[in-house]
């Protein structure tokens, strides 16, 4: 269950038996009231395209990751917003996980970490576990105190008319040191119980939003469920134990998973702003 | 091996508060989601390998004497949903009440202290257990049971479902129950050497989501 969280791979690539192994990473700093990026060195398959910079924020956009994971793979992103910062990632296209060569899973892990009053926004395109691939994914992220953290994933389970492939995912965010979430999840094939109807049911697709805001200590989110009818998509937004919330959502399919979660995360945004008025 | 005092603990007249509570088997009937014996099975078989994987880990290793309050943190760090939080230190305080009650000891005594409002009540289960001179394994499995029979019950009154099926879903159910036990135990063991993050923490995003929806369901039988 617990992803293979070896130390990361050396930088650069090599393409032995089991497959590619790569690391690619991305520093943003503040300098004079602006986002600058020291460091931004794809790998593997992962590209970053710089864009347009807004306001105080440097935006980057993953492309290339599209033929990637494969079965065997090692990918390991590792994005750091220092002191200040404000880091905004995207990526181009969906992330589809295949079979590829072997049925070994491959490993594709996230880590990111928010110095002081800095901030990273991770907004990529959805994950896709397609017919026979199997992939597990660790995301480790390690905040400051007064850091802030906008954090989408969304998976989707197999493509269009396909079984999904196999995924299991652990996400663990420390803030100053301490746990403030440590969550597993695993769909598909092999995986006991993913599609009963405690865990996922029919839904074949799965998402959330972790919003980190300090602000949160004085003035907590309130919880929230948002249903769109019982049996198609519905979500939960729900204060952590901690200066954070949690949207978790579920699905038909990609499309309406999308769009509850913007409807939560707009919800979200009105209830913060009130509270901050 | 003390047989006798499991047997207390897992009863379900055990007076620590469970019988009011469905396990989400109530919202699960509400919208049809559990509809008969299959269904309910499938339910309990999801929520025995996330939820009940997590709390039976949690009590295994507050039964093998591990910190209570480091336990109680790595409950809330599994636990997103607020009502869920709530539902289980609820849970918890009662548990605490009936296991003082039953097992006096310091170490019940020095976690009630500690955490007035109630800890997370897989905890408190396994310094009960402990208190009751009883193994890891025992505490697993008494969590274990209580993740699938408090639903099925439930539902034996919510859909007036025939009891001989319940609990024929329950039996069908045994050998996934000893298996995961074994697993929480074994995860369990690791907490001395590889502390508590290395603990279980499966989501289920349906319970998640209908716990909280039910906790401001004004017309319900059951508080959880």
């Amino acid at each position: 269950m617990t992803p293979d969280t070896a130390p990361a791979p050396p930088a650069g690539r090599s393409t032995g038996a089991v497959g590619v192994r790569a690391t690619a990473r991305v520093t943003a700093a503040a300098r004079a009231g602006a986002t600058v990026l020291p460091v931004l060195d794809g790998d593997g398959p992962f590209e970053f395209r710089r864009l347009r910079s807004r306001d105080t924020e440097a935006r980057v956009c993953v492309v290339g990751a599209m033929s990637a994971p494969l079965g065997g793979d090692r990918l390991r992103i590792e994005a750091t917003a220092l002191q200040g910062a404000s880091l905004h990632i995207t990526s181009a296209a969906a992330t589809l996980a295949l079979r590829g060569p072997t049925t070994a899973h491959a490993t594709y892990d996230v880590h990111l970490t928010v110095a002081d009053h800095a901030e990273i926004r991770w907004l990529p395109k959805p994950l896709i576990s397609a017919a026979g691939s199997n992939l597990r994914q660790a995301w480790t992220i390690d905040l400051a105190p007064t850091a802030r953290l906008v954090l989408r994933e969304e998976q989707v389970l197999g493509r269009m008319g396909e079984p999904p492939g196999h995924v299991a995912t652990r996400l663990t965010v420390r803030r100053g040191g301490h746990v403030l979430l440590d969550q597993e999840a695993e769909y598909g094939p092999g995986a006991p119980g993913w599609d009963t109807p405690a865990v996922l049911g029919h839904h074949r697709a799965t998402g959330q939003i972790l919003l980190i805001e300090p602000d949160f200590d004085e003035s907590p989110l309130e919880p929230q469920v948002l249903i769109e009818t019982p049996d198609d998509a519905q979500a939960v937004l729900t204060p952590l134990a901690g200066p954070a919330a949690l949207i978790t959502a579920i699905a038909p399919d990609g499309f309406r998973l999308r769009r509850i979660l913007n409807a939560a995360y707009a919800t979200s945004a009105d209830t913060s702003n009130r509270a901050r008025q | 091996m003390n047989r006798a005092a499991l047997l207390v603990l897992a009863d379900g007249r055990f007076p620590a508060g469970g019988h009011a509570h469905s396990g989400g088997a109530e919202p699960a009937v509400a919208v049809g989601r559990i509809r008969d014996a299959e269904s309910l099975e499938d339910f309990c078989r999801g929520r025995l390998h996330t939820a009940g994987l997590v709390a039976a880990a949690l009590a295994a290793a507050a039964a093998a004497g591990h910190d209570p309050l480091a336990l109680d943190t790595a409950a809330d760090t599994r636990t997103p949903v607020a009502a869920l939080r709530d539902t289980a230190r609820k849970l918890g305080r009662q548990m605490m009440r009936a296991a003082r009650a039953t097992w006096p000891s310091a170490e019940l005594d020095a976690l009630a202290a500690a955490r007035p409002r109630g800890a997370h009540q897989p905890v408190v289960l396994g310094v009960a257990a402990r208190s009751a001179g009883l193994e890891p394994l025992d505490a697993a499995y008494a969590a274990l049971y209580e993740t699938v029979s408090g639903p099925a019950t439930a539902t034996v009154r919510l859909l007036s479902l025939d009891p001989f099926d319940a609990t024929a879903v329950l039996a069908r159910l045994v050998p996934e129950l000893d298996r995961v036990a074994a697993t929480a135990t074994a995860t369990a063991r690791r907490v001395a050497e590889e502390g508590v993050d290395v603990l279980p923490a499966a989501s289920a995003p349906l319970l998640d989501i209908s716990a909280q929806q039910h906790a401001t369901r004004p017309a319900r039988l059951f508080a959880s």
